[in-house]
């Protein structure tokens, strides 16, 4: 039903937005560990200071069916929804769509009336997703102004090339393939945008017969995993150009564009060096009438006893840093970049984006130090993965599980789950929430976590 | 049937009211002038979106003057109003539907073909169509409402220079139309983009496109119920 007002949770800009009240509940995307048997789950997390149930699960949806392998998902419509030119802002955020990454199976969640007993109201399944679209393996979504956008990281027999469709706002009908013309664009990842310059950028991860079983040794010592970026042109749906990082850099994965659309600058994470397992942070931004990369952080690897290290990091004697998700603040300032393999979390100050400065970093897990939380002496496995920015950059919220198969081959003792919160200065500076440990049923991994009224990285805006 | 000022008073209101609507024109217009950081380009997009929609109430207007010479106005008024009706109920049920291959960094013409389809697709013509047929009639020769539509052709084909009186009446038509709304999205920009801050949106941009197809509705409604009554 249409609103009479705008949706409260859209925000005309990202400036607008980091007013907005505190965060209530938060979502987050649970795989299922116990058996093929059982089915991933959606919990809901209770992100009230004051209420009982804080840095507690307070409800929970099973999915219909088991192996999924739910991942990322996010909402049916948000700020982009008050964009100019396809303007449709009496529509609600109501509705989560939440893709199962191994089974393709999409499914659309409604969080209202009471956020804390979601409810699926449609699900489609991957043979529907395969005829329409050509594609498998859903991952990334964002909501546009015209609809919604997903990545898809393969065809539906495990090869390339992956790409993105459409899917309608209203009735989440899946409405085709995205591209007209892909250029040499074949591996596929992450997807997000530059509204206002009409510019949408890709990354590159692997095929899903490339990931599926675990990250392959050979492939990886070989540069074929992704290493390149692409930019298209929204309006024509075509392929621009392709930014080539290099083989040596390996999985270019995270988006993070500015949020204000007067800017035309933005952040890439890449997992791991082929040099030196470092991992990278780069900003790609306009230069000579076209678009550049450049790299701007490099995060080594740490030596370690190779007693310590899992079979797949034996030979080298260090522990990498695993660069798997980073996260923008709404006001652009603040980029916190996820090390899940040393177990840290780092906090940067990108207000000039080609000079960033290292703020505060935490740590937490990691596959050799295990750091235990301050409100628990118990060692950490697992390491800082998902990381979600609350709308005011006040809080950051972040769960330790990455892919199920890569999990086992980096944490082979078997990642048990947690999801923290850390509280940030007005300056910068990270400080981990004492009440805040939440530690998952061992049944459970948690993953993505979505933040009730939007995120820093679920929304888009028009407006500076 | 209405005459005098009336028509024109109406035209000028429905101006008024597209004007009013964030998904005209204003705030596209006020969206660039933020994004380039330059007031002149507030109204510079003001430009191309008033001569889009022009081109949508003229194409409306030359549709109803064409079938005017082949259907009975009378008839033709009912007709309108029922598509008026119909088209009100359908984009209450459907719902927003628009993929505009128009974005941030619109040109021009993209503008003029932005506003076009907006104005098209929301029926910001077809709301036009019965006050278009009150309109008075042009041409020195002239046949009572009701009279055979053959009749009808004839006299406009009889009428000396009636044709040309026609497309004046209908350009005059469109530049009223067209004025007031510009006047009205040009006001809202400006003082949007320099004194209230797009923050208005958030509680301010009420529903309008409900009010819109009560609207059409209404005024679909209204002219039936003036027609039976012998209005």
């Amino acid at each position: 039903m249409a609103l009479w007002q705008p949706d409260p949770t859209f925000y005309p800009s990202a400036r607008m937005a980091m007013a907005a009240p505190p965060e209530r509940h938060g979502f987050v995307a649970l795989l299922n560990v116990e058996s093929p048997q059982r089915p991933d789950a959606l919990a809901v997390v209770d992100l009230d200071p004051d209420s009982a149930g804080y840095a507690t699960i307070v409800g929970q949806l099973d999915m219909p069916n088991a192996g999924d392998e739910l991942h990322h998902f996010g909402w049916n419509a948000c700020s982009s929804a008050l964009c100019p030119y396809a303007p449709h802002p009496h529509i609600e955020r109501r509705y989560l769509i939440v893709p199962g990454l191994r089974s393709s199976r999409i499914h659309i969640i409604d969080t209202k009336p009471d956020p804390r007993a979601p409810k699926i109201v449609k699900v489609i399944e991957a043979e529907e997703l395969a005829r329409r679209t050509g594609y498998s393996r859903p991952h990334t979504l964002h909501c546009g102004p015209e609809g919604i956008y997903v990545s898809a990281l393969g065809a539906p027999d495990g090869e390339g090339p992956g790409g993105i469709f459409m899917m309608d706002h209203e009735s989440f009908e899946v409405l085709g393939r995205w591209e007209m013309d892909r250029g040499p664009q074949y591996l596929a990842y992450d997807l997000w945008w530059h509204l206002a310059q009409e510019t949408l950028i890709t990354s590159e991860w692997g095929t899903p017969n490339m990931i599926e079983n675990g990250v392959v040794p050979e492939l990886l010592l070989a540069g074929k995993y992704g290493h390149k970026i692409h930019f298209w042109d929204i309006r024509r749906r075509r392929h621009v150009q392709e930014v080539d990082l290099g083989a040596e850099y390996q999985m270019a994965l995270e988006l993070r564009p500015a949020h204000d659309p007067t800017k035309t600058h933005g952040f890439l994470g890449v997992v791991v060096s082929l040099k030196d397992l470092s991992a990278s942070i780069w900003v790609w931004h306009r230069e000579a009438g076209a678009w550049a990369v450049r790299k701007i952080i490099d995060i080594p690897a740490e030596p370690a006893d190779p007693a310590m290290l899992p079979p797949l990091l034996k030979g080298f004697g260090a522990v990498p840093p695993l660069v798997t998700d980073i996260d923008l603040s709404l006001d652009d300032r603040f980029l916190y970049v996820s090390c899940w393999g040393t177990g840290e979390i780092r906090q940067y100050d990108v207000s000039d984006p080609f000079a960033p400065k290292l703020v505060s970093t935490v740590r937490l897990g990691g596959i050799v130090a295990r750091t235990p939380h301050p409100a628990s002496p118990e060692p950490l496995n697992g390491g800082p993965q998902m990381v979600e920015i609350s709308r005011d950059g006040k809080r950051v919220y972040f769960t330790n599980s990455l892919y199920r198969a890569w999990d086992e081959q980096f944490y082979p003792d078997g990642v048990r789950s947690w999801m923290v919160k850390l509280d940030i200065g007005p300056d910068g500076g990270m400080t981990p929430d004492p009440k805040f440990l939440l530690k998952f049923d061992d049944r459970f991994r948690g993953h993505q976590v979505r933040l009730e009224g939007g995120d820093a990285s679920s929304d888009s805006y028009c407006y500076a | 049937m209405m005459g005098g000022a009336w028509p024109w008073l109406i035209l000028a209101a429905l101006g008024a009211f597209h004007g009013l609507n964030p998904a005209m024109g204003w705030l596209f217009a006020t969206a660039l002038g933020l994004q380039r950081g330059r007031r002149g380009a507030v109204f510079a997009a003001l430009v191309p979106i008033a001569l889009g929609h022009a081109c949508a109430i003229g194409l409306a207007l030359a549709v109803v003057a064409v079938l005017r010479l082949a259907i009975d106005p009378a008839w033709l008024g009912r007709a309108a109003a029922v598509l008026l009706i119909g088209f009100g109920l359908f984009r209450l049920v459907r719902g927003y539907r628009h993929r505009v291959r128009v974005g941030m960094a619109a040109d021009f013409s993209d503008l003029v073909l932005w506003s076009f389809l907006m104005a098209t697709a929301h029926g910001a013509g077809l709301m036009m169509a019965p006050v278009l047929l009150a309109l008075p009639q042009t041409g020195a020769y002239r046949v009572p409402p009701g009279g055979d539509p053959a009749l009808h052709a004839h006299a406009h084909l009889l009428a000396g220079g009636g044709l040309g009186a026609s497309l004046a009446l209908g350009l005059l038509a469109v530049a009223v139309h067209t004025a007031a709304m510009l006047a009205v999205a040009g006001l809202i920009a400006w003082t949007v983009f320099d004194w209230i801050g797009l923050a208005v949106l958030r509680r301010g941009w009420v529903n309008l496109d409900l009010l819109w197809s009560l609207a059409l509705i209404l005024a679909g409604a209204g002219f039936l119920a003036a027609d039976l009554a012998g209005l």
